[in-house]
């Protein structure tokens, strides 16, 4: 039996800008399953909402901060992980998190993402992997495999991808988990997880692009895309990130692969002020 | 279901038999919530949204335990289970 | 956190070094930077004080960073600052853009040096003044304060941050390696709570705020994060709430709020300083070192017996249009010195509307004018 929703008991539309529905995503895109994640990762983890900012970039993954009802920050290509930093260290009380897509976070904004990684900034990232530039119609990417085609690779790619994992861990990530959204229950733990956790936390979501990536790849379906992932995802955690490159039709893996502890830039900066901080005021 | 010990989380994972809502105007017709409902309460219908797109229906009212995976997988947030219990 | 760490009294002090002091002083409490010559020692000083009055210091990774997170901090509630100069100052760009269109205010600090490109790293010029305006794309109106001395650095970039607070928008301060780099008498007053403006709260309760919907003066009261408003702000064109409007009314509505807000504020923003001004036949329309020189050369004319005068640019961005207006139906000639190969001039030579001659003193930088070259022309104006 179908019918439309009512309005009160819903959690999820509790977090959505109700009149901002519905959104511009596509059908059996893979960025809608992944907020959900999200939504249900903040009841899971006690967190309060109202301390909770999203800031996003720019394309399909970045059009989160405009849907969900908290603090949001809609800002440029490349940069959400700049302006994440400066809103946390602005107010160390927010859960800071970015959700941005392969293309933002890992061309335009590489720079940024190894630099807070590097700091261990207390931030959690969702990066929503699609393999393509979407909303700019489905280019090829750094993190698209080698041989599949895109409207700037049109014979097919021969860059290497990014091995974001091995890319994030290196940089000194101390959360870094790897889920498809065929993975829901991982990945809302995962991202509670993440949150929960001070310090920079990593979150790749491999996500279908039915309109774009999957039809350029013999996947026009998302639910094809989605089989691929049943049949290709390899839950290994801790696996070593130096293999978890993602190539055309090779295994995913995915799992939790680093979660460890260093202090966090903030921590570091509050110490700096405890210890030389003007001593005679005090 | 017979199980050979008590699972650690039964009282999170206790079925919760639902009833479940689609929302037809958010509805795309993917029909990923019909294709990865474990029990096959979902199936793909032949009736259309007024946006052409393909509505999922419920199949078997009864069989629904509330797990809540059609939910999560569903792109556009179109889906909502309200429990059926006492009183229904 | 103590403010007895900030500065009181008299002191000798580099002008960049006095910038930071006046950020410290009108409340900044985040800097993001990175090191750039003549600038880093904006970036030192902040990183040695900053911990000292409970604020945080981070060098980024680069300009971009360091904009983005100045905008971030801004909308957290701090008071955030960033220096630079030419090649980062253009780096900043577009997310200059973003703090225009976010309506966040913040500084920035672009110590001038010889350009374009590398150029001159330790040597002067006032080569960013049109690019302080234009240099985002679309239209827009910022604002712009020139220093000539480091007291001015210091009483510039309190003032600097009174007015981001006030119109909700990025300002400038275009100081140049000349003055951030001289050492001179800077008198640091005890700032009261009342002399330092902090953006317009909110009034009404969360379900009913509107982020982009202005009071009278064209400026929206500004919620910060983690206060329960729940808002949405976005670097695309949006409405009164905040969300994307792709329409061509929004756009018109907006990009008119944002340029108005500056526009029809202006004589509450513009400031300048006249000397001899009131019977001058030739008037010397300068900003920042070259002022200073200027008024030497105005000086010793007046001497030799030239009526002539000093206008110097204190905010050149808004650029006040209208008293260069009145000026050149006074005056015989406006002449117009500056380090670069012509910017500023265009704006009298515009505003003087043909009534007075506009002459330029070009100069590329490297070093600054001679004031023999300022006096010659302006005895050359009064023939």
């Amino acid at each position: 039996m179908t019918s439309t929703m009512p309005a009160e008991q819903n959690l999820i539309d509790s977090f959505l800008r109700l009149d901002r529905m519905p959104h511009i995503w596509c059908p059996g895109c893979g960025i809608g399953p992944s907020v959900t994640c999200f939504i249900k990762a903040i009841q899971r983890s006690g967190l309060d909402p109202d301390k909770t900012a999203v800031v996003s970039g720019i394309g399909c993954s970045g059009r989160v901060a405009g849907y969900v009802k908290l603090d949001s920050f809609h800002t440029t290509h490349g940069r959400a992980l700049p302006f994440a930093t400066g809103l946390k260290l602005g107010n160390p009380e927010l859960n800071v998190v970015v959700f941005s897509g392969d293309g933002d976070l890992l061309a335009i904004g590489g720079n940024h993402l190894i630099h807070a990684a590097r700091r261990n900034m207390d931030i959690t990232v969702i990066c929503i992997n699609n393999f393509n530039y979407g909303m700019t119609g489905g280019q090829v990417g750094p993190t698209t495999p080698v041989d599949a085609r895109s409207t700037t690779s049109p014979y097919g790619n021969f860059e290497e991808p990014f091995n974001i994992p091995h890319l994030v861990a290196a940089s000194g990530a101390t959360y870094v988990a790897r889920w498809t959204v065929l993975h829901p229950r991982q990945l809302e733990r995962s991202i509670a997880e993440a949150m929960s956790k001070p310090g920079f936390s990593f979150i790749e979501v491999i996500a279908p692009c039915p309109a774009l990536y999957g039809r350029m790849n013999k996947e026009a379906q998302g639910l094809d895309t989605l089989h691929s992932y049943q049949e290709r995802s390899v839950l290994r955690n801790g696996a070593d990130t130096k293999d978890l490159a993602i190539t055309f039709k090779g295994p995913i893996v995915v799992g939790k692969f680093i979660d460890m502890e260093r202090p966090t830039f903030g921590d570091h900066c509050k110490q700096l002020i405890e210890r030389i901080g003007n001593k005679e005021g005090r | 279901m017979k199980l050979w010990r008590k699972p650690f989380d039964q009282a999170e994972m206790a079925a919760k038999p639902s009833k479940v809502l689609i929302d037809e105007v958010r509805c795309k017709g993917c029909g990923y919530c019909a294709e990865f409902c474990p029990l096959g309460v979902l199936v793909m219908s032949e009736d259309l949204n007024p946006k052409g797109y393909a509505l999922p229906k419920v199949a078997d009212e009864h069989e629904c335990l509330g797990c809540g995976l059609c939910v999560t997988l569903c792109p556009e947030f179109a889906i909502q289970l309200v429990p059926s219990g006492d009183g229904s | 956190m103590s403010d007895n760490s900030v500065l009181c009294g008299t002191f000798f002090m580099n002008g960049d070094v006095a910038c930071a002091e006046g950020a410290i002083s009108a409340g900044c409490r985040f800097f993001a930077g990175y090191p750039i010559t003549p600038a880093t020692e904006i970036a030192e000083r902040m990183a040695e004080r900053q911990p000292k009055v409970g604020g945080t210091y981070i060098q980024m990774e680069d300009e971009l960073g360091s904009m983005n997170a100045v905008l971030g901090a801004s909308w957290a509630g701090v008071k955030a600052m960033t220096a630079t100069s030419g090649p980062g100052f253009t780096l900043m760009m577009e997310n200059l853009g973003l703090g225009v269109m976010l309506e966040t205010p913040c500084v920035v600090v672009d110590v001038q040096r010889a350009a374009p490109s590398t150029g001159l790293p330790t040597l002067p010029a006032q080569g960013d003044m049109m690019q302080a305006r234009w240099g985002s794309h679309g239209s827009y109106e910022i604002i712009a304060l020139v220093p000539s001395s480091p007291q001015e650095l210091f009483d510039l970039t309190v003032a600097a941050f009174n007015l981001s607070e006030t119109y909700r928008v990025p300002v400038l301060v275009m100081s140049d390696e000349a003055v951030g780099h001289m050492s001179e008498k800077v008198v640091i007053p005890r700032l009261a709570p009342d002399q330092l403006s902090y953006r317009r709260r909110p009034n009404v309760a969360p379900e009913e705020y509107l982020p982009y919907k202005a009071d009278g003066d064209l400026v929206p009261p500004m919620a910060i994060a983690g206060e329960g408003y729940r808002f949405h702000v976005t670097g695309l064109t949006h409405d009164e709430k905040g969300y994307p409007a792709m329409t061509a009314e929004a756009q018109d509505k907006l990009v008119r709020r944002l340029v108005d807000k500056i526009r029809l504020n202006k004589k509450d923003i513009i400031k300048y300083e006249e000397i001899a001004v009131e019977d001058a036949e030739i008037v010397v329309c300068a900003y920042g070192i070259t002022a200073r020189i200027a008024r030497l050369a105005v000086e010793q004319a007046r001497e030799n017996g030239i009526r002539a005068g000093l206008l110097r640019f204190i905010t050149v961005w808004p650029f006040p249009e209208e008293r260069i207006g009145e000026l050149a139906r006074q005056v015989n000639a406006l002449l117009v010195p500056e380090l670069n190969y012509g910017q500023i001039v265009y704006e009298v030579e515009r505003c003087a509307a043909g009534k007075a001659k506009t002459t330029l003193l070009p100069h590329m930088g490297g070093s600054v004018h001679h004031p023999e070259t300022i006096l010659r022309a302006i005895e050359e104006a009064a023939q």
